[in-house]
């Protein structure tokens, strides 16, 4: 290891230290804000994970986040917290590989409907079971969970989204999933089993989703599936990576942490017109950072390496 | 890539611009009272909060203002309001009310609209110590959350108090011979429909009640008429629809095509909004629904005539929770004044054991509940009145049979 790599551990490391003592100095205000921050974190960073090098966009965020807090809607009360957060990681993983198996034969734009589609089936699904078999909608959720618990635990599960990330990134997986990015016909005759390495990463993707939903729920007191299954999420964490740059595991956190502090801004600032101007921004980023920041630093730093050195 | 920048840059200075239209708050006045709440301004909830809360808080801040503010000790300290879109989403409300407690430091807040927002703010509201006084939230936890939160108020009832209202009142009605016993009921998919119709079941089947037709139907749906037709040709005396406004009108106008006229026809939420008349006019009459109002009490017409000039359009209030949005409010004007100071504990405890001279009347509250409601409400001479429970005073003799639809 190098001294700079030393040096970027040491850093990281004391980063992480300070982070798990802001709920000792933070009040409830900042503390709220630094849920959103890493909650937002974690959702774009998993979507990443997958939809980074496969090129797939999925909408799907929501559905697996509404199942977490479901799940916890319904065995919170019952389990031990962990259990429940097990049980919720491993029927994630369930749903996505069912998913995964059925639609990730289909290209690009079919992917993009039915991952929208699959949110409103769950959450259509939840409504019948309820309506038909327990005959209550609304769920309590008085699990003994406080804020500074689940600041801690999202901070985890960042930490362990990352972590995940770049062995990933590292391993044959990764290395197999950018050739699928790039064509997916000669990643076949390179005799990569494409849909195997898709499904693996979409239910790696969809755990760390299902587990964020989870850990949120608690903090809602009651769930009803227009609470949990809100498609508003889906889309800001897309327009999140994409601000930030899916295709590098440290660029959907680039685009999250900024515009998680836009969004708050602006509901702080302007209430009436911040529905508005979000979508405005959203426009805007398309518009203008088609590859992210992402891709605009890379833009930057290739070209200041291409240019000639100054002459002293 | 300088384009690129250069179109992100205008971009931004656009947003600017956007943002520097909407008015910021003006600055604060010394020496006010404070007064914050997150209300859903877009999102699904948007509807419900424009008709029955926001009207309410505006009239009331309005109100109180124009008189030189709320009385502390022996001077009137005016309100200043702080207020946020929550855009119907718990978390946005949760986030809100953090910001209204540590960041804008308010001395009260005012609750969310609706059942889930206020059971997603009921925690940190307790923690923070502020009162929380709940009158658009109809949930069968009523009891155990007042238990739970004792800062909490939960004014609008628990929804098998609405549905057994209706089945005593049917009881009542058969027993008097105005009514048979064969009884047909739809209900939303959805927590209002799922809860009164799981209460109204067995209460149905206690009372010896027949039910001859029993469906739900998703939220949203267009196309009410099968339901219509179906409940029609069971030729059922009493017909109950645990509906959402949308599909509240819908019925109604499908029961007016086809004729369909049962000696009662029960619709839900919506049933008591101005907008139900607006539609209906001369047809309402003998419409029950949810909701009611004691609609011949002076403070009543007092208060409806000041709501219809302190709206904009001159909009009407609903006839169920709006009143009960102004008299939460009056509650707590009256808690503060007599605590005489912001002393938000002394405050709550006021609450729970004081007596209240309101809109709707005297309210005491038992257990952090009020001990009476207007849970069956009935369109009568193009009013809402209340006509359950049968014992509250000025509740109404119901009109059975329903007169026929007329022509419109």
């Amino acid at each position: 290891m190098s001294p700079t790599h030393i040096a970027a551990v040491i850093a990281v490391g004391a980063g992480l230290v300070v982070l798990a003592l802001l709920p000792r100095y933070a009040d409830a205000y900042y503390l709220s804000l630094a849920i959103s921050l890493l909650q937002f974190t974690v959702l774009a960073t998993a979507w990443g994970l997958f939809s980074g090098p496969t090129r797939y966009v999925s909408l799907a965020t929501t559905a697996f986040f509404g199942v977490g807090a479901y799940i916890v809607a319904v065995l919170g009360e019952v389990l031990a917290w962990p259990l429940v957060l097990l049980i919720a990681a491993a029927i994630g993983a369930l749903m996505a590989v069912i998913v995964g198996i059925s639609t990730l034969r289909l290209s690009g734009l079919h992917f993009v409907i039915f991952t929208f589609g699959l949110a409103e089936l769950v959450r259509q699904l939840v409504i019948w079971y309820e309506v038909n078999k327990t005959r209550v909608l609304g769920r309590y959720v008085f699990v003994d969970i406080t804020q500074n618990d689940i600041f801690w635990q999202l901070l985890g599960l960042a930490v362990a989204v990352f972590a995940i990330g770049w062995l990933i990134a590292r391993s044959r997986l990764g290395f197999a999933l950018r050739i699928i990015g790039e064509d997916e016909t000669v990643a076949k005759h390179c005799g990569i089993n494409v849909t195997l390495a898709k499904v693996t990463l979409f239910a790696i993707s969809a755990v760390f989703i299902t587990l964020v939903g989870a850990i949120m729920a608690p903090r809602w007191t009651y769930i009803e599936p227009s609470i949990a299954f809100n498609p508003t999420i889906s889309f800001q964490v897309v327009i999140m990576a994409l601000l930030g740059g899916a295709h590098r595991l440290w660029g959907p956190a680039v685009g999250a942490i900024p515009l998680t502090l836009l969004f708050e801004f602006l509901s702080a600032r302007f209430p009436a017109t911040s529905t508005l101007i979000i979508g405005v921004v959203f426009l805007l980023i398309v518009y203008a950072l088609p590859t992210g920041v992402a891709g605009l630093w890379e833009r930057v730093s290739r070209r200041r390496a291409a240019a000639p050195p100054v002459q002293a | 890539m300088v384009s690129s920048v250069t179109r992100l840059a205008a971009g931004l200075a656009a947003i600017a611009g956007v943002a520097s239209l909407s008015a910021v708050e003006p600055v604060l006045a010394q020496s006010s009272v404070k007064i914050g709440y997150a209300l859903s301004r877009t999102g699904p909830n948007a509807g419900g909060a424009a008709v029955t809360t926001l009207p309410n808080y505006e009239m009331w801040v309005k109100e109180v203002n124009a008189a030189g503010g709320l009385k502390l000790g022996d001077k009137r300290v005016p309100i200043e309001v702080v207020q946020y879109d929550d855009r119907s989403s718990a978390e946005e409300a949760a986030k809100a009310l953090d910001r209204l407690i540590t960041q804008d430091k308010v001395d009260f807040i005012l609750p969310p609209w609706g059942t889930g927002l206020n059971l997603a703010v009921g925690p940190i509201l307790n923690k923070a110590g502020y009162p929380h006084l709940a009158s658009t939230a109809v949930t069968d936890r009523a009891p155990e959350l007042a238990k739970r939160w004792p800062n909490s108020f939960w004014l609008l009832g628990t929804s098998s108090g609405a549905s057994n209202t209706l089945v005593e009142l049917l009881v009542k009605l058969r027993g008097e011979g105005k009514i048979g016993d064969t009884v047909a009921m739809v209900s939303v998919a959805d927590g209002f429909g799922i809860d009164l119709s799981a209460a109204a079941r067995p209460a149905l089947t206690k009372a010896n009640f027949k039910l001859v037709y029993d469906k739900t139907y998703p939220v949203g749906t267009q196309d009410l008429s099968p339901l219509v037709n179906e409940a029609k040709a069971l030729n059922p005396d009493v017909f109950i629809a645990f509906s959402y406004p949308p599909d509240t009108l819908g019925i109604t106008e499908q029961a007016r095509i086809a004729g369909f006229n049962p000696k009662i026809f029960y619709t839900g939420v919506g049933t008591a909004f101005p907008l139900y008349k607006g539609k209906f006019g001369a047809n309402t009459e003998g419409v029950m629904g949810i909701g009611g109002w004691s609609g011949d009490s002076a403070a009543i017409k007092d208060y409806l005539v000041r709501h219809k000039a302190a709206s904009a359009n001159g909009a009407e209030p609903d006839r169920w929770a709006s009143a009960v949005t102004y008299a939460s409010l009056q509650m707590l004007q009256q808690a503060i004044e007599r605590v005489g100071k912001i002393d938000r504990e002394a405050v709550i405890k006021d609450l729970q054991s004081g007596t209240f001279d309101t809109v709707i009347g005297k309210v005491k509250l038992e257990n952090n509940l009020p001990t009476k409601h207007w849970w069956v409400g009935q369109w009568q001479g193009g009013d809402f009145y209340g006509v359950g429970p049968a014992s509250n005073e000025g509740a109404r003799t119901p009109i059975v049979p329903k007169p026929a639809w007329k022509a419109p």
